[in-house]
């Protein structure tokens, strides 16, 4: 059935209000633009690494959660979700567990949980091919203890420990690319995506991923209002210009088939999208025009490639 | 009619990993456990066991696994050694918190660095204040009945279960053993109904919550209270096994205490070799006995101190050393107990023996008698802190 954001958001929020996300926080309009694709009749069990979705929507005694929820550690979502994954698998086989009940596996861990710390344990579990989804929300930082660098921070982004200082102007290092990791993992079903217009591309793709069988990775953005610093009511706009600037491209793999789900007619600069944010200030400062230009070059480069991919490993897309 | 076998103790807990068809096992390789996972898939990739078998990357994903297993509703068991079990450390906290009945095997190994395979017990003794009830098994049999225990004991407790035996000396080594019949076991543990779980579709539950100022204390406290009531379980439950097989387990097993002046408390399997040791004395008329403690945590504190109240000087044997630089885990918690009970009449020693695997030898066990009988004679000399097979 094709995407009708006005049915979409008729149903419940599966994360209900209440939590404590930061107003103007791409995660939980993430969560819940993905859990939008579970079909009504269906229960889930999610996962969280710890991070800011998890502390911030499950504090002892309250939950925002209406299916079941599992928060263990940091760096573990995958491997806990993975157990959850085969326990159903066991008591199904035993008898413990009504035979038409479907249950659907979702794990959502940041950037630093999934990237960093999380990703031999994300790893494995894809590996593996448990039937579940693994959703990282990458705001590209460790925002939960105060914006520290991650290796999925963009170069040159000021960090409480990347500093943009006189001696070292931010993070000096590119951002590791998880999603084409994720595609040396030979998954059934690998997206990037992000929120943007009616949420079409997110809920579709989370549709794809959750009832696709195996496992399946996702790769959302997710912009920090404290962290990069824009103004709360500008969410959309920075997951937007992420988009046209092509530093976000919207992508998925199909069984190794590469899909650019948008090419933009105006590809917009990268300095649209960084000149709205606190973080990249200082690339605006005279003199300091080279950075933007090496972020230019950068985007532009994995732009093409990724472009390529599709035309190597999908002739027929173009 | 139970089942005469020769088996390795890894075997034979594999066997009772069988006999019990847990819904999942997730496990990583590591010597000398590596072989409970092998004999375990075996199973379960010939039909024998219908268990989830989850062959991770980690022993941090193994048990992030079991504890997610556990929690959506699964029985669950696991197996482990050495640097497997401190990579596991964050979880092993983390399953007891959320009070999850895991079984895991603890294959005791040296902990690096520098690295080392053989047995010690600075592997579970790092982990004894993890919130898991800890059983020491001295041989084969025991590693095979404490694994069917475990499982009981877990459920009742809704505690994690380590079922530690040394490694080599008792995971390697064949002995003569008897296996219950596979039915018997099944009956025995009986079906797992856990009360709130994950994958309860009518009742959804939160499972591992932030938990802040106002909560957590209390939760450590019911963590705390259900350790202090699992010494009754476990003797509950070791009631029951014995009605089934006849072998009979307490907290701690006493060996020739009645009338002994000089003791010594050891675990595992060196533990036979002090009763070897104890017999040869016997003969010689030197009054010694043995305490083997079965359960480390909760600590058998009172039943240790009773058995002890009459000898006149013990030595505690500790195969680690804490590196507090006043005695061995073991010791600290013998001496505790002493203390706590109002004995001072018993002079106490701590000896750190077998770091690393090095062999301990019946000379070496008569030795720490004959030093035992020495301070008996002239009063503890010098410090009670010693080493026993250390080069000089």
């Amino acid at each position: 059935m094709a995407y009708n954001l006005k049915e979409a958001i008729k149903k419940p929020n599966r994360m209900a209000a209440g939590h404590r996300m930061c107003a103007g926080c791409g995660a939980p309009v993430a969560v819940n633009a993905i859990l939008r694709a579970l079909k009504e009749g269906d229960h889930a069990v999610i996962g969280a690494a710890t991070g800011c979705l998890e502390v911030s929507s499950f504090i002892y005694p309250y939950t925002a959660w209406r299916d079941s929820f599992i928060h263990t550690a940091f760096e573990c979502a995958g491997a806990t979700v993975a157990g959850v994954e085969a326990a159903y698998n066991a008591m199904k086989r035993n008898g413990r567990l009504p035979e038409d009940e479907h249950t659907k596996f979702i794990a959502f861990g940041g950037d630093g949980g999934t990237y960093d710390i999380g990703l031999q344990s994300l790893s494995g579990a894809m590996e593996r091919g448990h039937d579940m989804v693994y959703v990282c929300y990458d705001n590209g930082a460790y925002m939960n203890t105060g914006i520290q660098r991650s290796s999925a921070t963009p170069r040159f982004a000021d960090t409480t420990t990347s500093p943009a200082g006189k001696a070292v102007p931010g993070k000096q290092q590119k951002r590791k690319d998880l999603t084409e990791v994720m595609a040396g993992h030979h998954l059934p079903y690998i997206a990037q995506t992000a929120c943007i217009g009616n949420f079409s591309d997110v809920t579709t793709k989370a549709e794809k991923a959750i009832y696709t069988k195996g496992a399946c990775f996702m790769n959302v953005l997710a912009p920090c209002p404290r962290g990069w610093g824009y103004e709360t009511e500008d969410l959309m706009e920075i997951n937007k210009l992420a988009v046209e600037t092509c530093y976000w491209p919207l992508y998925e793999i199909i069984d190794g088939r590469y899909v650019v789900n948008y090419k933009p007619k105006n590809k917009l600069p990268v300095s649209e999208w960084l000149k709205k944010q606190k973080r990249f200030k200082h690339l605006f400062a005279p003199g300091n025009e080279w950075m933007i230009e090496e972020l230019q070059k950068e985007v532009d480069e994995k732009w093409e490639k990724l472009l390529e991919l599709e035309r190597m490993t999908n002739p027929t897309q173009e | 009619m139970s089942i005469r076998e020769r088996l390795s103790g890894n075997e034979a807990v594999a066997n009772a990993m069988r006999q019990i068809n847990p819904d999942v096992v997730a496990a990583f390789p590591i010597t000398p456990s590596t072989e409970i996972p092998q004999y375990f898939s075996t199973f379960v990739n010939n039909g024998q066991v219908t268990t989830e078998f989850v062959p991770v990357e980690s022993e941090h994903s193994a048990m992030s696994a079991c504890i997610g297993a556990a929690a959506a509703g699964a029985r669950v068991m696991t197996a482990t050694s050495a640097n497997g079990l401190s990579l596991m450390w964050e979880m092993l906290y983390i399953a007891s918190s959320l009070r999850l009945p895991i079984v895991m095997s603890c294959v005791n190994r040296a902990v690096s660095g520098p690295i080392n395979i053989h047995n010690d017990h600075s592997d579970s003794m790092g982990a004894r204040d993890s919130g898991w009830i800890q059983l020491y098994g001295e041989t084969n049999q025991e590693a095979y009945d404490n694994a069917i225990m475990a499982c009981k004991i877990a459920e009742r407790t809704g505690l994690p279960v380590m079922n530690c035996y040394d490694g080599f000396i008792t995971s390697h080594s064949i002995e003569n053993i008897e296996l219950e019949e596979d039915d018997k076991v099944k009956a025995f543990v009986g079906e797992y109904k856990p009360a709130h779980y994950l994958l309860n579709k009518a009742e959804p539950i939160a499972v591992g919550p932030l938990d802040l100022q106002p909560y957590l204390f209390e939760h450590k406290f019911q963590q705390a209270q259900a350790m202090r009531e699992a010494k009754d379980v476990i003797l509950e439950v070791s009631k029951e096994f014995s009605a089934m097989t006849g072998r009979e387990y307490g907290l701690i097993e006493e060996y020739k205490m009645e009338d002994a002046e000089i003791a010594i408390v050891v675990l595992n399997s060196t533990a036979g070799t002090a009763k070897y040791t104890i017999d040869r004395l016997r003969e010689q008329g030197v009054k010694a006995g043995l305490i083997k403690p079965r359960v480390f945590r909760p600590f058998p504190y009172a039943e240790i101190a009773e058995a002890l109240k009459n000898v006149k000087a013990v030595a505690i044997l500790d195969k680690c050393d804490s590196t507090n630089g006043a005695g061995g885990p073991l010791y600290t918690e013998v001496t505790s107990a002493l203390y706590g009970a109002g004995i001072t009449s018993v002079k106490a020693v701590n000896y750190v023996y077998g770091v690393g695997g090095r062999d301990v030898r019946t000379d070496d066990i008569e030795k720490v008698y004959r030093d035992l009988q020495l301070d008996v004679a002239n009063g503890i000399q010098g410090t009670p802190y010693r080493y026993l097979g250390l080069k000089g």
